[in-house]
Parts: C-alpha cells; structure tokens; sequence
C-alpha cells in the first residue's frame, strides 16, 4: 500500500519538473537570495567598501591622525606624490623583493611538489617539513631569520664560512628579506601544486606509458600542461602577495627601513607617513596609488587569461 | 559516477605496481626500488635544510642568554637550560597573547565561515536584483587588504571607536572577499539535480542550504576555515595598527614588539616564537589529510 502511494505522488512530479522546478527555484531565490549574502556585505561594506571610499576623500585633503583640521586640497597630495623620490624608491622596493620572491617560490614549489608526490614512503612527514614553516607567524619567520643572520653569532655565515653582513649592508638586506621569505610561504604553493597532482587523472599516465613515453615525456606533455591553470594561480596569488610585502622586512629590520632604506617597501611607506609622520591625507593618497597599481596587475591577469583562453580555442 | 571513474585507475594501479601482494590495503610494503631511495634521500636533504632553522630556533631557546650570543657561535648548548621557556612565562604577557590570539582566530574563523558560506551559495545559486554588480564589487575585495589601504581603514575603526579593542581587531579581518569566491565557485559545481530534488519535495531555500549543500561542502568549508585560522593567528599588520595595549596584542604582536622592545633576548624570543608556532603545527599534523583534500576539493587547486 505504501509503495502504491508513493508512487502515485511520484509520477506526476517527474512530469511536472522541467516547468514547475524552475519558477519554484526563481521564486525562492528572488526571496531569500539577497539574505544569504547580506551579512557578508553588511561586514564588506564597513570594513572594505567605506575605507575605499573614505581613503579617497581623504586623500584630497591634509587630514591628520586625529581627523581634525581637514582642509580640501584637490590634486596637491598626488601632484607631491609624484615628485616624492621615497614613493619611488618604495615602490621599486616591492617590485625588486616581487621579482626575486614569484619566480623562485613558483619553481621551487613545483620541485618539492613533485617530489612529494612521487616518493612512496613517510608522504604525511615530506608534507609536514615542506609546510611547517608556513605555520609559524610572519614575525616570529622573520626574527629567527634575523637571528639566523646575524653576522657574528647568526647560523648562515657560520655554515658558509663567510662574514657577510647580511642585515647592515645594504645591497644585501632585501636578498636576505627574500630567503626569509622563500623558506617561509613555499609551503602555501607547494600544497596547492601537491593538489593539483593529486588531481591529473592516474589513467593518463598509465596510457602514455602503454604508447611508450618515458617519464620526461609524460612530465612535458601531461605533468606540466595539467598543472597550466594551478602555475597560473600560483603565480597571481604570489605577486599580489609579495606586492604587499611588509612584516617580514620591518621584523627583520627591527622596525627601521633597513640599511640606507633598502628595505623600505610601499607598505612601510604609507604607514610611516600615515602614524609616524600623522599625514593621513597624504597616505590616503600613496595608498590609492597602490590600489591602482594592485588592480592594474589584476586586471591585467585576467585579461590575459582571457587572450590564452580564446586563443587555445 | 565519479566513484566508477576512480576505481578503475585505483585498481590497475595497486595491481601494476603491487605484484603478488595480495590484499592492495595499506599494510603493502612497496619494494625500494633505485628511483625511490633516490628521491628518499633528496627529500632527506631538502627536509633538512627547511627544518634546520627551526631546530636551531629549538637549541638556542634552550640555551642560557650569554651561551646564545657567544662567538663563534654552535649548534648545540653546551649547558642545557629551561630558563628562556621559564622566564616568558614569569616576565611577559605570554599567556595573555596566547589567549587574545586564540579568542581573535576563533571568532574570526567563525565569523568568516558563516558570512562567506552564506555569501558563497546566494552568489551561486539564488538570483536577486543586483547580483551581478555586488559580484563584481566583491571581486574589487579581492585586491584590498589591509597592507594596501591600511591608513583609511584605521581612520574608520578609529572612527567606530573601536581602536584597542576586541571587536577592532576581529571584525575588520571578516570580510575576505577571497574565500567568499572560493566557496562560490564550489557551490557552482554541485549538481542542481540535488537541489530540484528537495524543492519538489517542499524543501524551502534555507533547507536545501542546511540540510543537502552544506552537508556536501564539509571538506571546502574545512579547508576554508583552516586557511582563515591560520591566517588570522599569523596576522601580524592589523593588530599592529589596531592596539598598542599589550594586554590586548596576538602572539606575533606581542613577541615582535613587546619582546623587541626591551633589546633582544634571543632565547626568550626563540622560545616564544616556538610557541606562537606550535599549536598550529599540531593542528597541521592532525588535519593534514583533510587540508590537502580540502584543497583539491575548493577547485583552489583544480579551476
């Protein structure tokens, strides 16, 4: 009797799914949609949306910290940005630490990838040496590192037998801001490659090995074309990453900008100017900067992933 | 369907490689074959140089203040001494940090989790006038962090009056537009036939949500929520803005600037740094299965 029934209730459902399923779903949707996203925005609004908008209102005026005394004063913050050689010489800072860090990191964190992967035995202990320096904090990375080289009693030099003075000579600060770096977020890449292998169809490879393709060739022609969108990924994550750089080179540096400023990112700059120097308006408007040059980098990644697709089709 | 797809390669693959063994389970001892020693060995050598640093942190945490700073300088401590671990937890607010940071990363993670899954799944699959446009401006949070518009946002907290406090510190790290995007682009790839499913059966929206999707996104939102927690443990920069108060301050906070301040004791800061790092390492050992799943399953790793 049961089945009976049921059955009876089934039947005319199935026949009624196509049209009916689709107006209940819009219908629900136009209700309920907007309240499923409105606490993020609500979160979004104050504390990502407003600071946008505030920052460049600000940035039009000689606000201080205390927000009192605020005169507009149009163009004048970014016509003296531009003309500020430290807005520069910051600037370049990020780019140079954003050119040694993505390249490096990508590579490396293929490389401990793939051997992770392919080794059989104690995978959860490879895994786990390769990512626990990810888990310490930015800073505490950053002071062992400068301990680490620290010219007379540091580690580095004592292993290689040489006496650089890492953190005080200025064409070195920034490298050694760098290893810090590399030894720290390798880790992050490393997991999204590891992943990413674990996802490449086994059948694949067991094909390629039928028709006879040694391991290099599989690496060229499935590996590394299936890891194409990940390498992708990696990448944009790590130079928007690496942009932003900041903890690390002020931990290190004991909170100064390093040897003649060598190490003095975009970052430290605007901060400097914004609760050192009391000049919100103007760091608004070095900040604004930077988020154009940020969303510059972004959108231009998109763009060309857009061409690559359209252009493999 | 997808379980059909993953026997099979599964099945040829413990045969071709696993001869004569006969169950297939984890107790196969695979035979060393030359290639993997060699990778052994370079795993050896490479796991040794990422976890030279940290032994070191370890050894000079347990040395006497002076014995860390002598020159030249060893590896091991010739007199072995608990006094650094001791002296953090006597002279600094250590276990209050650890307590702010625990308190912070908990909320945060709470937070992030419910708004963003939330947010995720109305992205993904309700409609409501002005999706697309507030699509888009979430995609604008992607590129603005506190390192890039840290000053305008201190002015807002500070115009809140919420400088030095709890809810300054937590609710601005809330809003990450990126696992917003994440856990939309994974509620785009569950099939909708799950979903028609219990409409027809007179489930509402919110239903659906609790009862079918979120049950099936456990591993995505594991992974987010791991992320955001490590993330927010870690943060260093904003609570740097946010307080000056060294009973308010996270671990990194108080240990980079607390600890700093007083000129550097090294096998305090060893020692502290160890700690701020530790319970995260445990976390990483227990979870790390579901992490690396995690991964793969957000389509992070896969879009």
């Amino acid at each position: 009797m049961t089945t009976t029934s049921a059955q009876t209730v089934i039947t005319p459902a199935r026949t009624r799914t196509a049209a009916d399923t689709v107006t209940v779903r819009r219908k629900q949707g136009f209700q309920h949609g907007a309240w499923f996203v409105a606490p993020f925005l609500v979160l979004f609004a104050l504390f990502v949306i407003w600071p946008l908008l505030r920052g460049l209102y600000l940035s039009f005026t000689d606000a201080n910290i205390s927000g009192d005394a605020t005169n507009f004063i149009g163009l004048d913050n970014y016509r003296e940005a531009l003309d500020d050689p430290l807005v520069w010489e910051s600037l370049g800072h990020s780019a140079y630490f954003t050119l040694l860090v993505v390249p490096c990191i990508t590579v490396l964190a293929f490389l401990l990838a793939m051997l992770a992967h392919h080794i059989e035995r104690g995978k959860w202990l490879w895994r786990l040496c390769f990512f626990a320096p990810f888990l310490l904090p930015s800073t505490v990375a950053a002071n062992l590192w400068q301990w680490l080289f620290n010219p007379g009693t540091g580690m580095v030099n004592h292993v290689l037998g040489i006496e650089t003075a890492w953190l005080t000579d200025k064409s070195y600060a920034m490298l050694a801001v760098v290893v810090c770096t590399l030894w720290w977020t390798v880790g992050f890449s490393f997991l999204l490659y590891l992943a990413a292998l674990q996802g490449i169809p086994a059948h694949l490879y067991e094909a390629a090995k039928l028709d006879g393709a040694n391991a290099w060739h599989r690496m060229v022609h499935i590996t590394l074309p299936m890891l194409r969108n990940i390498t992708g990924l990696v990448l944009a994550l790590q130079i928007l990453a690496s942009l932003q750089v900041f903890d690390q080179a002020v931990v290190m540096m004991d909170f100064l900008p390093g040897p003649e400023g060598s190490t003095r990112t975009f970052v430290q700059y605007t901060l400097e100017e914004g609760f050192t120097s009391y000049r919100v308006g103007y760091a608004s408007a070095i900040s604004i900067i930077f988020f154009v040059i940020i969303a510059a980098v972004a959108l231009a990644r998109m763009w060309l992933l857009r061409n690559r697709e359209e252009g493999g089709r | 369907m997808t379980t059909a797809a993953a026997q099979t390669p599964d099945e040829t693959r413990i045969r071709a490689e696993a001869p004569g063994a006969g169950s297939g389970g984890r107790g196969d001892r695979r035979p060393w074959t030359p290639s993997q020693i060699l990778l052994t060995l370079l795993a050896t050598a490479v796991s040794v140089v990422f976890l030279a640093p940290l032994l070191w942190a370890l050894f000079t945490s347990l040395k006497s203040e002076t014995e860390a700073v002598e020159v030249p300088t060893h590896w091991l401590p010739k007199e072995w001494t608990t006094q650094a671990w001791s002296a953090i937890f006597e002279t600094g607010n250590i276990t209050n940090w650890f307590v702010n940071s625990l308190v912070v990363s908990v909320c945060v993670t709470f937070v992030v989790l419910t708004v963003s899954a939330l947010a995720g799944y109305g992205f993904a699959r309700t409609e409501f006038r002005g999706k697309k446009a507030l699509l888009g401006l979430v995609m604008t949070g992607l590129m603005v962090s506190p390192a890039v518009l840290g000053v305008p946002l201190f002015t807002t907290v500070q115009q809140m009056g919420m400088v030095d406090t709890y809810w300054g510190m937590i609710l601005p790290q809330c809003a990450p537009a990126a696992m917003v995007y994440i856990l939309y682009k994974f509620f785009q790839g569950i099939p909708h036939e799950l979903e028609e499913a219990a409409f027809i059966d007179g489930a509402g929206r919110w239903r659906v949500f609790f009862t079918i999707v979120l049950p099936l996104s456990r591993p995505s939102l594991a992974a987010v929520g791991i992320f955001t927690f490590i993330a927010s443990w870690n943060n260093f920069l904003w609570p740097y803005m946010v307080t000056n108060n060294p009973d308010l301050m996270t671990m990194p906070n108080g240990i980079a600037t607390v600890m700093n301040s007083y000129g550097i004791q090294w096998a305090q800061l060893m020692a502290g740094g160890l700690m701020a790092g530790l319970p995260l390492i445990i976390v990483f050992v227990f979870f790390q299965r579901q992490i690396v799943a995690g991964v793969a399953h957000t389509g992070l790793a896969g879009q």
